[in-house]
């Protein structure tokens, strides 16, 4: 018994100096400002030094401290205060000047700024929540709930809020029970292909062979997706936590995390927290007492998506080319080095936490029976906020697109949302009703994928869009199978002919016969996945094909190939020439009424004279065919 | 100890030794699949021709044989719609690729491509995809070897026979469309470990790789 006690005891001293460490931090104001790969692009580390040095020429005691995201992207760079007297406030936008501003107002004046701030973290009389918008309505954060407000280089954050005491739990049950208590919640595997979680544990567990290994998937190469990479650079002591789990359950003590290079702050961020959890002895050697051991290693991919692929990543890790292999023998049979591996997406591991301390029941009442648990999102595109949402399993593509996202940006029309990245799918308006799991998606024609999704409006182009992510696939195909490397090829080389007005009327059935052959044919779910942008833009956009084919037009005026430019002559004003300036081609030229004119023969369409004319006289458009300048320009009297 | 079983291909029962994969079972019963890439002592498959797929009873879709341990009762047919159709395209998709030029390559009449074509009634050349031309230099350095690479199926017998026989020094180099066979840093041969033993050509089942004689032996 004593033996049992021993890791409850350690892991209790372990977290009251936590959160004695965590509470100091509230004796003064704390600042908190949202310092992921998001907020640093957004100006994140100029506002922290801006922030810094007026605290220190105002002489003023505070605490700052750069946190993970909390998913409100488009509202970057993120400020989170804590002082007395107001409720902890989230401002939004917050530039350098704003930020030192909103320090001088409050600290020093006790304004708190009201005007920027974006939502109060705690219930108030003074300014709503998130559940006071729709976004914080439809949101119910599980494994981003502690993004954006604890310290992710700090381990006493994760430590002080109950972090690790489901690895406790894990330590005092047998391996079956937590095997058990996973299966029971049916947790799906989050990168994508929805593979029972609790099932693939099982079959590596009572796989022969030893060592085992665990893999956490985090190659995160879907254009558009940064779920993983907000987790890693936000709460990576999850992702951690949920690994020794998942190791004690399969009966393996060694895992990687295999992460892309071009996420830095995030290889950053979990090196520094396997550090800091071997430091307390959450990792490593004789875990807390239990005699368990657990070692993570960071593995850094080299920047091939097809390295996402579960074979392809084995073999990089291994030291050789990053090609996939056949299956079977699946990795929780034959995995890393022969041996049985687990191999899941961050997303997945960081749930398993949650599960081990609340229960399969409570995991099962958020959802729905075949899916259970949430669905974590990064929403990008034309919508108008962007960042990362986190819903429960069954939430509507409407609510999640025209509440949770705020609509589409600029008031624009919505067209399409694409979902699951290159290996996905585009929606039209007509599936918005769909609930968002697994089996819903693949039944409208595109995939949950790894939590990807591009909002697509009335200027884009469906053609081209299929275009962009086929192009993408074919770049990425590793080349040993025939149909992936010629299929992706051809299938190119159809949709560029159509973009640049060439294609054949028999192009549209060739496309589909090409796409259903390289599903069928290929290797691996890079091949198998990489037709179904094509396939369900045919399907739902037929008519934007068929426009390009037969009338050599553009209906989204953006194929470069079947646009022109145009100066509408009544709405040109005459002595503005900010046009012509612009204009990289010297091709405007004034004609003898001054209004504008575009030679068409020097145009390069950059779009540059579009950008530079006034929005009050927005008198340049676009035509599809070019053919309709002509018949404009003899309509309209320019010349 | 080794399991004999019975399994039916196309309608012919057949004994096979248990757990050997389906492709090399039906060869020995006189029964052709399509196939280029593997090898009876692959250790890894590859799996990357794409050709050798067939139906099997109680599988909803088309198996590729080289990848299928055989087993007592399956039941397997090696043409069918389906099939036929998937084939059809490989076969068309590997041949946008492949330089065509019958009279004048020295694998004309052992060829695997026109054996599949004769087989399976297609055409060598592509019916409605056009030629995907790499025009890659063509490797004549080494004396008795010739590796034209715009032939190359990419099926990697060479690599296997230059392991096996010769100095190990081809491989498989870049990606996707471009994905060639190679020697390390794309040296000519006659600038690599090449020990001339002409292996590859004689593994090489579509004439990219040749014996072929210098003019200036004449």
């Amino acid at each position: 018994m004593a033996e049992n006690n021993q890791p409850a005891a350690v892991y209790a001293a372990l977290k009251e100096q936590a959160e004695q460490n965590r509470n100091r931090l509230f004796e003064k104001p704390l600042i908190l400002i949202g310092a992921a790969t998001c907020g640093r692009a957004a100006g994140a580390l100029k506002l922290t030094q801006a922030v810094k040095d007026e605290l220190s020429r105002l002489q003023l005691e505070a605490n700052v401290v750069e946190v993970g995201c909390m998913g409100h992207c488009y509202a970057e760079p993120v400020m989170v205060i804590y002082n007395e007297g107001f409720p902890p406030l989230a401002y939004g936008n917050v530039n350098d000047e704003v930020g030192v501003r909103i320090i001088r107002d409050y600290l020093v004046d006790g304004d708190p700024g009201f005007e920027f701030a974006l939502v109060a973290l705690e219930p108030n009389d003074f300014f709503p929540t998130f559940s006071d918008f729709p976004r914080g309505v439809h949101e119910n954060k599980i494994v981003l709930s502690q993004c954006g407000f604890i310290d992710p280089q700090n381990i006493d954050h994760y430590l002080a809020l109950g972090g690790y005491s489901a690895l406790v739990k894990a330590l005092g049950a047998e391996p079956d029970a937590i095997i058990a208590a996973v299966k029971d919640a049916g947790l799906r595997g989050r990168g994508g292909a929805g593979f029972p979680t609790g099932v693939k544990w099982e079959i590596c567990r009572r796989a022969q062979g030893s060592p085992k290994y665990l893999i956490c998937n985090a190659d995160e190469g879907d254009p558009g997706a940064f779920m993983d990479r907000t987790i890693l650079e936000s709460t990576p002591h999850a992702l951690l936590e949920g690994m020794i789990i998942a190791g004690l359950a399969v009966g393996a003590e060694k895992g990687y995390i295999y992460i892309r290079a071009e996420y830095p702050l995030a290889v950053e961020r979990i090196s520094l927290a396997i550090r800091q959890a071997e430091e307390k002895g959450l990792l490593g050697a004789n875990i807390l007492g239990a005699g368990f051991n657990f070692a993570i290693e960071v593995f850094q991919g080299s920047g091939a998506f097809v390295c996402g692929e579960e074979t392809a990543l084995i073999a990089s890790i291994e030291g050789r080319a990053g090609i996939p292999a056949n299956k079977p023998p699946f990795p929780a049979d034959a995995g890393l080095w022969g041996k049985p591996t687990i191999i899941n997406n961050v997303k997945t591991f960081a749930y398993v936490p949650h599960i081990i301390n609340n229960g399969a029941d409570w995991f099962r009442s958020i959802g729905t029976g075949t899916n259970p648990g949430t669905a974590i999102f990064a929403l990008a595109g034309k919508i108008e906020s962007t960042g990362l949402v986190e819903v429960p399993m069954s939430t509507t593509l409407n609510e999640l697109i025209f509440e949770a996202g705020g609509g589409i940006a600029g008031g624009k029309q919505f067209k399409a949302v694409q979902i699951g990245g290159p290996s996905g799918g585009c929606l039209p308006e007509s599936a918005l009703a769909t609930p968002i799991d697994f089996d819903s998606l693949v039944g409208a024609g595109a995939m949950m994928g790894s939590g990807g999704m591009v909002v697509l409006d009335e200027d884009d182009c469906m053609v081209e869009i299929a275009r962009y992510f086929l192009d993408f696939t074919r770049k990425e195909s590793c080349g040993k199978c025939t149909f992936c490397r010629l299929g992706t090829k051809q299938m190119l080389d159809i949709l560029e002919r159509i973009t640049k007005g060439r294609g054949e009327p028999e192009d549209i059935d060739l496309l589909m016969e090409l796409a259903a052959k390289v599903k069928e044919g290929s290797l691996c779910n890079l091949g198998k996945t990489a037709p179904n942008p094509v396939l369900s833009t045919i399907k739902h956009f037929r008519g934007e094909y068929e426009a390009h084919i037969k009338e050599k037009r553009c209906p989204s005026l953006m194929c470069k190939d079947l646009i022109a430019y145009y100066i509408l002559p009544d709405k040109c004003e005459r002595s503005c020439d900010a046009c012509v300036g612009s204009c990289p081609a010297e091709a405007i030229f004034s004609n003898e009424d001054r209004i504008k004119v575009i030679d068409q023969e020097k145009c390069v369409k950059c779009d540059s004279c579009k950008v530079a004319c006034p929005p009050q006289y927005a008198a340049i458009t676009k035509l599809s065919p070019p053919s309709e300048v002509a018949a404009r320009e003899q309509r309209e009297g320019a010349k | 100890m080794t399991d004999r079983i019975t399994l039916v291909i196309d309608g012919k029962t057949v004994s096979a030794v248990a757990g050997e994969m389906l492709l090399w079972v039906a060869l020995d019963n006189d029964i052709y699949i399509p196939h280029l890439c593997g090898s009876r002592d692959d250790q890894e498959k590859p799996a990357s021709c794409r050709l050798c797929f067939v139906e099997v009873d109680g599988r909803p879709l088309p198996v590729t044989a080289c990848t299928l341990p055989v087993s007592e009762g399956l039941v397997v047919r090696t043409g069918g719609e389906r099939v036929d159709a998937l084939v059809a395209t490989g076969f068309e998709l590997l041949m946008s690729n492949h330089r065509l030029d019958c009279k004048n390559c020295p694998a004309n009449g052992d060829c695997a491509l026109q054996q599949i074509a004769k087989t399976r009634k297609l055409k060598l050349k592509p019916k409605k995809l056009p030629v995907l031309e790499r025009d890659l230099t063509v490797d004549d350095s080494v004396p008795g070897i010739l590796f034209d690479p715009n032939k190359c199926v990419l099926c990697g017998h060479c690599i296997k026979a230059c392991l096996r026989d010769g100095n190990g020094i081809l491989g498989f180099t870049r990606r996707g469309f471009e994905r060639v066979i190679s020697t390390f840093g794309d040296l000519p041969l006659a600038e690599s470990e090449c020990s001339g033993c002409g292996s590859c050509a004689a593994v090489c089942p579509v004439g990219a790789w040749s014996a072929h004689l210098h003019a200036e032996a004449f």
